[in-house]
């Protein structure tokens, strides 16, 4: 990937990634987080070469940036056997679509929930 | 009644193993079992509505995700419908690229994949090995880890790996709550022993992510997978669920791949009377499905299972080959115990190690087995030098580079103080100038001091649970003059930015550069194409430190020159008494003073001539100028011999006994009747009647001679060296002459 037109989640470009600003303090480790735009520029890189689940998975990461280390942790305990309840994720699944801006993410939460009802894995059923 | 021959066998580390036969009901079973379905795929308006026999009403969690997400329908249809065999004999055809393969694979169900692996022989697969391994050059990948968790040896165990040439160093923890210590300690080690070598911490995945998260950890390998929907409740996940949890590591740059393996659902009761590598091609089409890098399999920890079982080594590698045969990344076991006989290990090695995987182990382990906290290991530190030479013998590239002790040394110390300063920087428990000593030249973690245990624990809790990251572990590196250390974890971390090392088999060369599936990709199609070691590789992996330039050995042998201790007396005679002559060869004594086995002339002459004496026989010595060859030194000895018995002795100390009845062929060798010599000071000669054996023409005479010096197969390198020496020696058509 062409390293000048990479720009991490807050913003920044490679070149501002150095030792000076490091060491001044000018950066904290928000600065060094991969950015949405990037990880889907690697998605479409991967299936260009063939490895679109690889590039689907990228595509559903690149929507995980944007959400807190918490919630993304929360998330994944959601969708692990006899967590949530049908309804819960589904609600997860619409707080992702609609207030996250992650839309495949969501629909990944959703088919989870169908598949989990049907083979009774879900909390209380 | 006894054999003593089955009781040695008995006693022989390969009958420590355990065989047992197959018993499908259970899935202790290699492949193919009874219970295995046969391969199917139904599609009805773009759903799969069954797949190998099971219909869509009858899914269970693995059969939705894998037709939902791992099967590439506008394919499936065309593939299910060739024969296995023929998609067997494309992946040995080296006019068959390995993007038809991948493109095949995409449409088949398990029980295809399956069905075509069992087409194959061994020798087929490493074929399909060499072929579809995703990155064109092999890697490995170690393990550093020690019983005491000293973090001083953690770094500089990790920075000796990484001049070692490992792309990626994994460790793990004795007490769960070093991880953070661990993870740090392996990461600060290994950009001191070579910048962008990936580094892991595997313990449990939410302490795992935090690592990660933090910048602490490059990749991830701990994402398991199993191949029944009750052996993945069991293991507390879904594929749903591992699936979201490999797009959070890729969220935060963070590599992952999976880890499955034969053997792993048997194990925990749930193989449902499958196969081993049937259940695994549906881990597979699960990790594949879930987007994965790639994956961690050839039964990894349950290794001991399929291998007591029939064909369970070939299962092994069919499950590497379907891996890649999926486009993943393969990180190819040889990790866990193999086997306790020497032989079975190295050869089940050999599968992997020649055709060359993305990583030939899933972690080698660059410590002692004493220290291995991921049970063991299957090799160790103590075999890193036979793996050097198998890479020299087979001009095979197993991902490991020769080493020189001093830059090991140089390597450890710095990784031992570059921790050193992040701990002082960090208000952790000191490591002391004793604690750096130790770490520098230690075998293994016994040669450590002990440390507050309780202390560290509480600086990892906090380096845990605090706002410390990579950053502020930069920054006491570059303040403490650690600039190129500061350097490489800096640049680690703006690779994380770039997610060029996201790509399927991605590791970083020289200077950062990535080599992945999409940089780096395997275009093997046959002799000539693919990865080569050639050029500047082929030195560096030749350049062995204990080879030595055969010309510098000649060099020694000017020495004896300078001091006489054997001189000639004139013309030698023919004996006409009992006696043994002993003809030596040309160069013996004068331009050459030692054996190829590092013995003195003078002791290999004296030991024979006590030796004879010790017999009651006279022993005479002779100078034979006409040849070298050993064979016809003996026979000049013997027709001067009062006895017609004689002992040819070569300038590098071969010995033959001969007779001068004997036609010269078959003059003994004794290298031939004893290859492996062990040096006594004592040379006996002599039969049952010695004497007058020796008195008398009527042969073959029955003596019996052993001469026992340092001398084996090893030495041979030696000996075509003193060949040219003794050739030169040879030249002067001097009369055979006595020597006193």
């Amino acid at each position: 990937m062409l390293s000048d037109t990479v720009r991490t989640v807050s913003g920044c470009s490679l070149d501002e990634l150095n030792m000076e600003a490091l060491c001044a303090g000018e950066l904290t480790a928000e600065d060094f987080r991969i950015s949405g735009e990037t990880l889907r520029r690697q998605a479409d890189a991967a299936e260009a070469a063939g490895y679109w689940q690889l590039a689907e998975n990228l595509r559903r990461a690149a929507e995980l940036t944007a959400i807190s280390n918490q919630e993304v942790f929360d998330m994944y305990k959601a969708l692990r056997p006899n967590r949530s309840t049908y309804d819960e994720l589904i609600t997860l699944a619409d707080h992702l679509e609609n207030d996250l801006d992650a839309p495949l993410t969501a629909a990944f939460v959703r088919e989870a929930a169908e598949v989990y009802q049907e083979r009774g894995i879900l909390r209380n059923s | 009644m006894r054999s003593k021959r089955f009781e040695k066998l008995a006693e022989r580390p390969i009958n420590r193993e355990t065989f047992i036969e197959p018993w499908p009901e259970v899935g202790l079973i290699a492949m193919d079992s009874p219970l295995d379905p046969s391969p199917s795929l139904r599609i009805e308006d773009g759903v799969v509505v069954e797949m190998d026999g099971v219909r869509r009403e009858e899914f269970d969690l693995l059969d939705h995700f894998i037709a939902k997400h791992a099967l590439n329908l506008d394919v499936a249809r065309g593939v299910m419908k060739t024969p296995s065999r023929e998609i067997a004999r494309m992946l040995v055809d080296i006019n068959v690229p390995r993007s038809t393969i991948l493109e095949l694979a995409s449409g088949c169900t398990p029980a295809k994949l399956v069905d075509i692996a069992q087409q194959m022989s061994v020798l087929e697969m490493m074929m399909g090995l060499a072929k579809m391994r995703a990155r064109r050059t092999p890697a490995n990948q170690a393990h550093v880890t020690n019983r005491k968790e000293h973090p001083a040896l953690l770094a500089a165990d990790a920075a000796e790996a990484a001049l070692r040439g490992f792309a990626e160093v994994e460790t793990t923890v004795g007490v769960a709550r070093y991880a953070p210590l661990n993870a740090l300690s392996v990461l600060v080690g290994s950009q001191t022993g070579r910048g962008g070598v990936l580094t892991q911490c595997a313990v449990e995945e939410a302490v795992n992510l935090r690592l990660g998260f933090k910048g602490l950890t490059s990749y991830s390998e701990t994402l398991s997978v199993y191949g029944t929907e009750d052996a993945f409740m069991d293991g507390d996940d879904t594929p749903w669920s591992k699936a979201f949890l490999g797009a959070a590591y890729a969220s935060r740059g963070v590599k992952t791949r999976y880890t499955s393996g034969t053997g792993a659902a048997a194990l925990m009761g749930h193989s449902e009377g499958k196969s081993m590598l049937y259940l695994e091609a549906r881990c597979l089409l699960v990790t594949h499905g879930a987007g994965s890098q790639g994956t961690q399999n050839g039964s990894i920890s349950c290794i001991a299972l399929p291998e007591s079982l029939p064909g369970g080594v070939r299962v092994v590698l069919a499950e590497n080959l379907i891996a890649m045969m999926l486009g993943l990344e393969v990180a190819s076991g040889n990790d866990a115990l193999a086997s306790h006989s020497e032989m079975r290990k190295s050869a089940k090695l050999m599968l992997q190690f020649i055709p060359g995987t993305d990583f030939i182990t899933s972690g080698y382990g660059a410590i002692p087995r004493y220290d291995n906290m991921f049970s063991g290991g299957n090799f160790d530190v103590t075999e890193l030098d036979d793996w050097y030479v198998l890479q020299r013998d087979m001009r095979v590239d197993g991902g490991l580079v020769p080493v020189r002790e001093e830059e090991v040394l140089r390597v450890r110390e710095r990784a031992a103080r570059a921790i050193q300063a992040v701990f002082n920087a960090f208000g952790f428990p000191l490591i002391s100038e004793a604690e750096i000593e130790a770490a520098i030249t230690a075998y293994s973690s016994e040669d450590m001091p002990d440390r507050d245990r309780v202390a560290d624990i509480e600086a990892a809790h906090k380096l845990l649970g605090g706002p410390l990251t990579a950053i502020e572990v930069i920054k006491a590196l570059e303040e403490a003059g650690f600039h190129d250390v500061a350097a490489n974890i800096l640049e680690m971390q703006r690779q994380r930015v770039i997610g060029d090392y996201l790509q399927p088999s991605a590791i970083f060369g020289d200077d950062f550069q990535v080599l992945s599936a999409l940089t780096d990709p395997n275009d093997y199609q046959g002799p000539g194409s693919g990865y080569r070691v050639e050029g500047k590789r082929w030195s560096v992996l030749q350049n062995l430190p204990q080879a030595w330039d055969p010309r510098t050995y000649l060099e020694g042998f000017g020495a004896a020159q300078g001091e006489i201790w054997l001189e000639g007396i004139g013309p030698a005679r023919q004996g006409d008494q009992p006696e043994v002559v002993i003809a030596l060869g040309p160069a013996f004594g004068a331009q050459i003073d030692h054996t190829i086995g590092g013995l003195d002339h003078r002791d290999v002459l004296s030991a024979m001539l006590q030796g004879i004496q010790d017999e009651g026989i006279p022993a005479r010595v002779v100078r034979i100028h006409h040849t070298s060859d050993c064979a016809f030194i003996g026979y000049a000895g013997a027709q001067l011999s009062g006895s017609g018995v004689a002992i040819g002795i070569q300038s590098k100390a071969r010995p033959s006994s001969t007779s001068a009845a004997w036609p010269r062929s078959t003059t003994w060798s004794s290298s031939r009747r004893r290859p492996t010599w062990t040096w006594t000071p004592t040379v006996r000669s002599g039969g049952t009647r010695p004497a007058t054996r020796l008195g008398s023409r009527l042969l073959p005479c029955r003596a019996r001679l052993t001469i026992l010096c340092v001398c084996d197969s090893s030495c041979r390198p030696r000996c075509y060296t003193c060949a040219k020496r003794n050739r030169l020696s040879a030249t002067a058509p001097l009369p055979n002459c006595v020597c006193a």
